[in-house]
């Protein structure tokens, strides 16, 4: 086989692996808007926060060290044990399920009835005051993740790629775990949201407060359960990520990669949010394969962008997103 | 007749009509200055159809609103099942077993006929979400048990032929009667219809007309509807509170609303001469 074909294999395949990872994020953003209309634009941040907490957590961190030492003129900054990784994922994931109560609780509450555009400048001020109190709480310093996930090139792929194409495969261990975590999560809530109660219940929120209310789903416990189930998507997406590329402030902005992902497959469907996710992947890597040594490389910046916009003209809802119904 | 008795009677028509189920005591309910209910008392009793009528702007959704926890009444209490009844939210007072229909229409549009009856179900699940995430066999079980149920009013309602379809797509009459179908799907002790047959044709309407008959005939359903249609009323209901203007001006058997001079003034017009 040429040798074109195979890198552009190889790219295609990694292209695939990455666009797992926005899918990931792209699914918090899917849940929530889902559930109550709102575009959650704090979804990337809460990702960023619960990779923070996990390794905060992990390494035994001390929280607010650096507020605590200024005001006592103490010097404490580790605890001095280390959280085994499991019980730390769960820690955090009561931390997550904590903040999802403290919003419903202190911000939507006193939303309930306005406009979306109100929500999501709501969701605005979330993203930036939890970025600031992440800050403030674990640092700001690159920290590193390490939850006992496979690293590196894959053996095996290498080696059977070689023995059929004289070519060996370079697949990222983590992008595999990745895949595989992401296939397990999208089918679980599929079918929680599809055929549990709680799922039904969800819909209906999503489709009708009043009606809601009338065949008794209280609003309060639904937006909880759904903050906590989007906290938990941001928890993995946020280990994924981190794992990858250090847990750093510059994986909020990952959140904007989910905008073109969400365009493409639609805001309401979570098969949707992996779909986009993929074709965002491996769309970017292609064409930074074929067309980047023409035009100077750094496609990867503005790709998903156009490829979105051309979406928008042409298939506003999206891929899988709900048709608007109207009767006249 | 006679309101007044708390012991159970039989109807004319072989209904047994039981002691007072809901009980209205002084209900005052103001929007800022707007007096929308006025010191209004009545009674609803176990198993009757119990219609609220008057002209429009009388207070009539306001008093089903204040009866599902929707408004909270600024004077008055309501008492229900023989206690009274503290101040709830909606969806609270759903789980105690009153269920209802809206004016215009609540249904999910997004959702199938068959999902949106079935959330009519929920206050009846009792499987906790670890065991609803985990899908384990009591989970499974009780969607069937269920699910048998929502059959049994769709095949009652004579909905089996859209039991797929997305509300949305559904014409008003047959949506209605989804709506109709989610609220007894909860197997209601108190059932509040908001103009049941608004908007319809006759056809619809005599329609409505039996479902709410039989609803009441064979499961024993005690109905409060509000209805303008004042042939339908007189037809379907044991007894009709009258308002006007936030005010009860009249409440008894539909003969005696009839022959009420001031409901007839206030509602039914009055002769000028």
């Amino acid at each position: 086989m040429p040798d074109q074909l195979l890198f552009a294999m190889e790219v295609t395949l990694n292209g695939l692996m990455a666009g797992v990872l926005y899918a990931l994020v792209a699914l918090g953003f899917v849940l929530i808007f889902k559930a109550s209309g709102i575009f959650n634009y704090a979804q990337g941040v809460m990702a960023l926060f619960a990779a923070l907490t996990l390794v905060g957590i992990q390494d035994g961190q001390v929280p607010f060290s650096h507020l605590i030492n200024a005001i006592f003129g103490t010097d404490v900054h580790h605890f001095g044990w280390h959280v085994p990784a499991l019980l730390a994922i769960l820690l955090t994931a009561g931390v997550m399920v904590l903040f999802a109560w403290i919003v419903e609780r202190y911000v939507l509450r006193h939303l309930v009835n306005q406009p979306d555009i109100i929500l999501f400048m709501a969701t605005i001020g979330l993203a930036y005051f939890m970025e600031g109190f992440g800050d403030l709480m674990w640092g700001a310093d690159i920290k590193k993740l390490d939850v006992g996930l496979p690293q590196g090139i894959n053996i095996p792929i290498d080696e059977t790629t070689y023995g059929w194409f004289g070519y060996g495969f370079f697949i990222d261990n983590l992008d595999i775990t990745a895949t595989i975590v992401a296939v397990i999560l999208v089918v679980a809530l599929t079918l929680f949201s599809q055929y549990s109660k709680q799922g039904r219940a969800l819909r209906a929120v999503a489709d009708d407060h009043q009606a809601a209310l009338s065949v008794g789903i209280s609003l309060r416990f639904i937006w909880v359960l759904v903050w906590s189930i989007a906290g938990f998507v941001a928890l993995v997406a946020g280990i994924m990520w981190g794992s990858k590329s250090g847990v750093q402030f510059s994986l909020s902005l990952i959140a904007l990669k989910a905008l073109p992902v969400l365009m493409l497959g639609g805001f309401t469907s979570i098969p949707g949010a992996i779909v986009g996710g993929l074709i965002i992947g491996v769309g970017e890597k292609l064409f930074e394969f074929t067309i980047g040594p023409l035009v100077g490389g750094a496609t990867e910046n503005w790709f998903a962008y156009v490829l979105a916009l051309l979406f928008l003209v042409f298939r506003p809802q999206g891929l899988f997103g709900e048709k608007i119904i109207e009767r006249v | 007749m006679n309101t007044q008795t708390a012991e159970s009677f039989v109807t004319e028509d072989g209904r047994t009509i039981g002691g007072v189920v809901m009980e209205m005591k002084n209900i005052t309910l103001r929007f800022g200055g707007v007096v929308a209910i006025k010191d209004i008392s009545f009674d609803i009793r176990e198993g009757e159809i119990r219609a609220i009528i008057g002209p429009n702007g009388a207070g009539k959704s306001s008093m089903l609103n204040v009866i599902s926890g929707f408004y909270v009444p600024q004077e008055g209490e309501v008492w229900f099942k023989g206690g009274k009844r503290p101040q709830m939210k909606p969806y609270q007072v759903a789980q105690q077993g009153i269920a209802r229909t809206f004016q215009n229409i609540a249904l999910f549009d997004g959702m199938s006929v068959l999902d949106n009856i079935m959330t009519g179900r929920l206050t009846k699940m009792h499987t906790n979400m670890f065991q609803q995430a985990l899908w384990f066999g009591k989970a499974e079980r009780e969607e069937n048990q269920h699910r048998e149920q929502v059959e049994k009013v769709i095949d009652f309602l004579e909905i089996q032929n859209i039991r797929k379809t997305p509300v949305g797509r559904l014409p008003y009459g047959l949506k209605k009667r989804v709506e109709l179908a989610r609220a007894l799907a909860a197997e209601p002790n108190l059932l509040l219809l908001d103009e049941p047959m608004a908007g319809m044709n006759v056809e619809e309407k005599e329609d409505m007309s039996r479902f709410i008959l039989d609803v009441n005939d064979e499961f024993g359903t005690t109905i409060a509807l509000i209805e303008h249609d004042m042939g339908v009323v007189m037809d379907l209901s044991d007894r009709v509170v009258v308002m006007d203007y936030g005010k009860k001006i009249g409440d008894g058997t539909p003969d005696e609303v009839r022959n009420n001079q001031a409901v007839i003034d206030a509602y039914l017009g009055v002769a000028h001469d």
